[in-house]
């Protein structure tokens, strides 16, 4: 072992000592455009995204009054406890252009990237969380989080590209040992000295990444793009390592959680509410935490596969094979469903009122932004099709409003959203559905 | 009225080409393979099991099955999930986890109860560095993760980690752990990267490198990574020469790991991922739990591989074979008394269970939770075995047809409204006749009589040929050209590492389909006549191989209607 040549893993290994010091958190935060807590430190912005599936009973769905105070219809009277902490977006419409309507593809795909996909398996651009991720996901542990209450690791909206989808928590043991596990750092923590380990480990991603170019030079144009990725996710690794290596911001909210149990498989709606609620749980604890600022809630997929106990259709098939019933005007079973996708996002955007925060709440220091698939999933359509933001960003954005959307791009919504997390961009999507409108009517 | 004819006009005439051209396919049997037979290169994400089993070839399998793989779904690409493993990126996140888990790993490699037969030497003091043993144990342990040795450069930088996080942490074994976790993030170790050389048997044409053709060889067979005699080969240059080749694949076909690997690509090809998340409905299927659906896959993966590997019988046979294992919770669903544990059970000539169409997996993955689902049958039954695409469903079709579908009592005339309505026609045709031929099981698999009193109309059609019942259905499967190709195309494109491209590819196809007929069907003479052929070892050029085509484009697997038409692959 004499001959062993040590100045490549010292010079990352000095590297690594240097930023013992931790970075500045002044320059970090401030990138963030928070609001601040009493004694000056700013509170960081957080963005997050939550999902259903299936659209709405247009009929019962929207409201007739526009602005604040708007009336709450059967379908979506379970919102009643928030509803001052939300927005609902409707008459919003979802455009492809010369793409075809790709069922249950289409409208999700165009509201998270701004582009109308090709095909059933094309997923163009980027998500608007990862957008948003590299925005303000560098001073955190981990970049972004998504997690679904599907339980179903295939059940996901966000991709930094075709190929390339952030996989979701789909397990709640599983996604609490990923957060709280042994690599946890407790922001309220009364003592705190870095971790040689931490050290260790940075430094040794100087070889690592030095590999992964030398790697890149013995395969084709797209493998190389791909290896290209993976020498920037080591990058990204380097600077959450970074990050350890400094002693945390206490976080009044943060608690660590016990470890929960584990549940059975199965999309019966009680059991995929009672995983939401713990994902949630998990979720939000780790937002509190500040171990991430982006972070996406996946409820149901775009082909709900849902179960009603008793009921011989899952979710996607009754919306086609339910009759309108003609007296009351919607489809009642298919109602049935939305109506517990509303009961979960009461309890989302609720949970996230409930975490203390400065003078406020964490919801009010985040933007959420809430997408489906269709407006009326029986025929796939997608005009019209419904959102719903939560949050103020800070005391940025006004809530308790209906915004009827005259007919404007879906996308409105997400350019908003851009904006207010700090992304300086001067439109957001493509072809018809791109826009340089926020949506004035929510900003204070 | 006019669009529905033309439309299954259109059909029938496909199906008959197809069937044309299947009757017409092989029959190349007596010449040799195609001189310009090559495949491609790739760069492959290791799939979730083979994450697993590299771990678990390297520090046994309590390491392996400690920690869950830290790999990305698939996506589905040209029927196999294994393919879409060319093609996938790893994001940020998706790496942070991978660093997760090398953590876990190597902390529990280490650790006081693995230590002592996981690492060769022991170090002079364990509050110090010990380069010399260090570098024993990342030097073997290294070369076999990374499938090649490691080169002086990186083990002398490994050892250098292990030494200073030793001296950092005071405690040898953990420097080593983080040595160890340098490994375990690094792309060599997640990927496999085909890598090229100039063929000097062969001027002009390229040909895999020694260790990648040994983790191509010892991933197709045993979905795991190259053992110690399989590098050793490839480091002395035995594997490159005919004879040294064929005792290695001899080698490996003859053991116990090649059952591994095939339970892994029929597990892929037979969709059986759908298990990871399906469930029924409890109080429709009340007899079927956890465990019943996690038997129904073993059930079927064990019945394959008795039939093709201990057996060695014909392919075809799988579905029209009685044979089969039995679990008690099976039993309960089957309706049948068994003993304790898995045992082999053979269904009698009276009953209606004949071949894998009638396994509980088939049957309860393509269904519903709460109903069964003769399109999803039959759209599997396609795609799985006949390699056929059955397109995804249109997006204007009117369902107010469907709205309960006054009166309809079985799934036949519910689904008979679709062919009243042009736009549903053209795919539930393709679907649904063999789809209803399985109407006797229910959306759980269990044989019923009737269906809300009503008696099922079991007969139908496949691609020309017409049957009474499911053993009618059975023989059409069993005798449908598409059935041996299809497992040579999806064999193939697992053994490469990608989908099959019918530009370059069709022509070893073909010849591999005579040797298969001329074999009679044996899986384990098809293994060895992939595994030695020109094609498994010659790669293309990159001017030849061109730039590479992102996923799904490269294979055009046989449409079954216009594109325009389709069914959901989802329930």
């Amino acid at each position: 072992m004499s001959k062993i040549n040590r100045r490549k893993f010292l010079k990352g290994a000095l590297n690594g000592g240097v930023i013992t010091v931790g970075l500045p958190l002044l320059d970090v935060f401030l990138n963030d455009n928070g609001t601040a807590y009493a004694d000056g430190t700013p509170i960081p912005q957080r963005f997050g995204t939550w999902s259903w599936g299936l659209g709405m009973s247009e009929s019962i769905f929207v409201p007739k009054r526009t602005g604040p105070n708007f009336d709450l219809p059967e379908e979506i009277a379970a919102l009643a406890p928030v509803q001052q902490h939300i927005n609902l977006y409707t008459n919003f419409h979802v455009f492809k252009d010369d793409a075809p309507n790709l069922c249950h593809h289409s409208g999700w795909v165009v509201l998270r990237s701004g582009i109308a996909p090709m095909t059933s398996e094309n997923r163009p651009g980027e998500t608007i969380d990862v957008s948003v991720a590299r925005q303000i996901g560098n001073a955190t542990r981990f970049r972004s989080l998504s997690a679904t209450a599907t339980g179903d690791v295939r059940n996901s909206f966000s991709y930094e590209g075709g190929n390339s989808v952030n996989a979701p928590e789909w397990s709640p043991l599983r996604f609490y040992q990923r957060l709280f596990g042994a690599d946890f750092q407790d922001p309220n923590a009364e003592t705190f000295s870095p971790d040689p380990k931490v050290m260790v480990r940075k430094s040794a991603l100087t070889a690592v990444q030095e590999e992964t170019k030398k790697l890149e030079q013995s395969v084709g144009a797209d493998d190389r793009a791909r290896l290209d990725q993976y020498f920037t996710g080591l990058r990204d690794l380097e600077r959450r390592f970074d990050l350890q290596l400094s002693k945390p911001d206490p976080r009044e909210a943060c608690v660590v959680l016990e470890e929960p149990e584990n549940l059975p498989t199965g999309l019966d709606a009680d059991l995929v509410a009672k995983r939401h609620r713990m994902m949630t749980d998990l979720m939000l604890m780790a937002v509190a935490c500040d171990q991430t600022r982006v972070f996406n809630m996946f409820y149901a997929s775009a082909f709900s596969a849902t179960i009603k106990p008793g009921y011989d259709k899952p979710h996607h098939t009754a919306t086609h094979e339910e009759a309108v019933d003609l007296e009351l005007g919607y489809q009642p079973n298919v109602s049935w469903f939305t109506r517990r996708a509303m009961d979960e996002w009461a309890y989302y955007v609720n949970a996230l009122a409930n975490f203390k925060e400065g003078d406020g709440s964490l919801l009010d220091n985040s933007f959420i932004y809430a997408t489906t698939d269709q407006s009326f999933a029986k025929l796939h359509a997608i005009d019209g099709i419904p959102m719903f933001s939560a949050g103020t960003a800070g005391g940025r954005v006004k809530t308790g409003l209906h915004i009827d959307g005259g007919g404007s791009p879906g996308c409105r919504l997400g350019y908003t959203a851009q904006r207010l997390m700090g992304l300086e961009i001067e439109s957001w999507g493509d072809k018809s559905n791109t826009t340089s409108s926020e949506i004035g009517e929510i900003l204070v | 009225m006019l669009s529905i004819q033309v439309e299954i006009k259109t059909i029938s005439c496909t199906l008959g080409a197809a069937i044309l051209l299947g009757a017409c396919a092989p029959a190349e049997i007596e010449q040799g393979e195609p001189g310009e037979s090559a495949s491609a290169t790739r760069t492959r994400l290791l799939t979730g099991e083979q994450y697993t089993n590299s771990i678990a070839a390297v520090f046994g399998d309590d390491i392996a099955n400690s920690v869950l793989p830290p790999i990305p779904p698939m996506t589905r690409t040209d029927g196999l999930l294994s393919s879409g493993a060319a093609y996938v990126g790893v994001t940020s996140d998706q790496i942070s986890q991978i660093q997760q888990t090398a953590t876990s790993i190597a902390v529990r490699v280490v650790d006081e109860d693995h230590r002592d037969f996981l690492i060769p030497c022991r170090p002079e003091a364990e509050d110090q560095p010990d380069g010399a043993c260090a570098g024993l144990f990342l030097q073997a342990s290294g070369e076999l993760l990374n499938r090649q040795p490691l080169g002086d450069e990186r083990l002398a930088e490994l050892v250098d980690i292990a030494n200073y996080a030793a001296e950092q942490t005071e405690d040898f074994y953990a420097g080593l752990a983080l040595a160890l976790e340098s490994i375990l993030i690094s792309p060599e170790f997640v990927f496999i990267v085909d890598e090229q050389e100039a063929d000097p048997d062969r001027p002009g044409y390229e040909r895999l490198t020694a260790y990648s053709l040994a983790s191509r060889l010892s991933f197709f067979l045993w979905n795991g990574p190259p053992d110690a005699a399989l590098l050793a080969a490839a480091e002395s240059g035995e594997l490159l020469s005919e004879a040294g080749l064929a005792a290695q694949v001899d080698r490996m076909i003859a053991s116990s790991r090649l059952t591994d690997g095939m339970r892994a690509f029929f597990d892929d090809m037979l969709g059986f991922d759908e298990f990871n998340s399906l469930a029924k409905d409890p109080n429709v299927y009340p007899m079927v739990t956890g465990s019943t659906l996690r038997d129904a896959r073993e059930q079927t993966l064990r019945t394959i591989i008795d039939h093709v590997i201990t057996q060695d019988a014909d392919y075809r046979d799988l579905f029209v074979s009685r044979k089969t294992f039995m679990s008690p919770a099976l039993g309960v669903v089957y309706g049948i008394p068994t003993g304790n544990g898995w045992t082999t059970y053979e269904f009698p000539e009276s009953s209606p269970r004949i071949g894998l169409l009638t396994h509980i997996s088939f049957l309860a993955a393509n269904s519903h939770a709460v109903r069964s689902s003769p399109t999803l049958r039959g759209q599997a039954l396609r795609e799985r075995f006949l390699c056929q695409l059955v397109p995804d469903p249109p997006p204007n079709v009117d369902f107010s047809l469907l709205e309960e579908a006054e009166g309809a009592v079985t799934a036949r005339e519910r689904l008979a409204v679709h062919n009243t309505n042009p736009s549903c026609a053209g795919c539930h045709l393709i679907t649904d006749p063999m789809g209803l031929s399985l109407e006797n099981f229910d959306g759980a698999g269990r044989f019923r009589e009737t269906e809300n009193g009503a008696e099922f109309d079991i007969s139908g059609e496949l691609d020309g040929v017409f049957y009474t019942d499911i053993s009618g259905l059975a023989a059409a499967v069993r005798d449908h050209p598409k059935l041996p190709s299809c497992l040579i195309n999806r064999l193939f494109a697992y053994g490469t590492g990608g989908p099959v491209s019918p530009r370059y590819e069709l022509a070893t196809l073909r010849w591999l389909e005579g040797r298969f007929e001329a074999s009679q069907y044996k899986l384990t003479a098809l293994l060895r006549d992939l595994a030695l052929s020109q094609a498994f070892s010659a790669v293309r050029t990159e001017d030849s191989q061109g730039k590479m085509l992102p996923a799904n484009s490269e294979s055009q697997p046989f449409r079954l209607a216009d594109p325009e038409f389709s069914l959901p692959s989802q329930r």
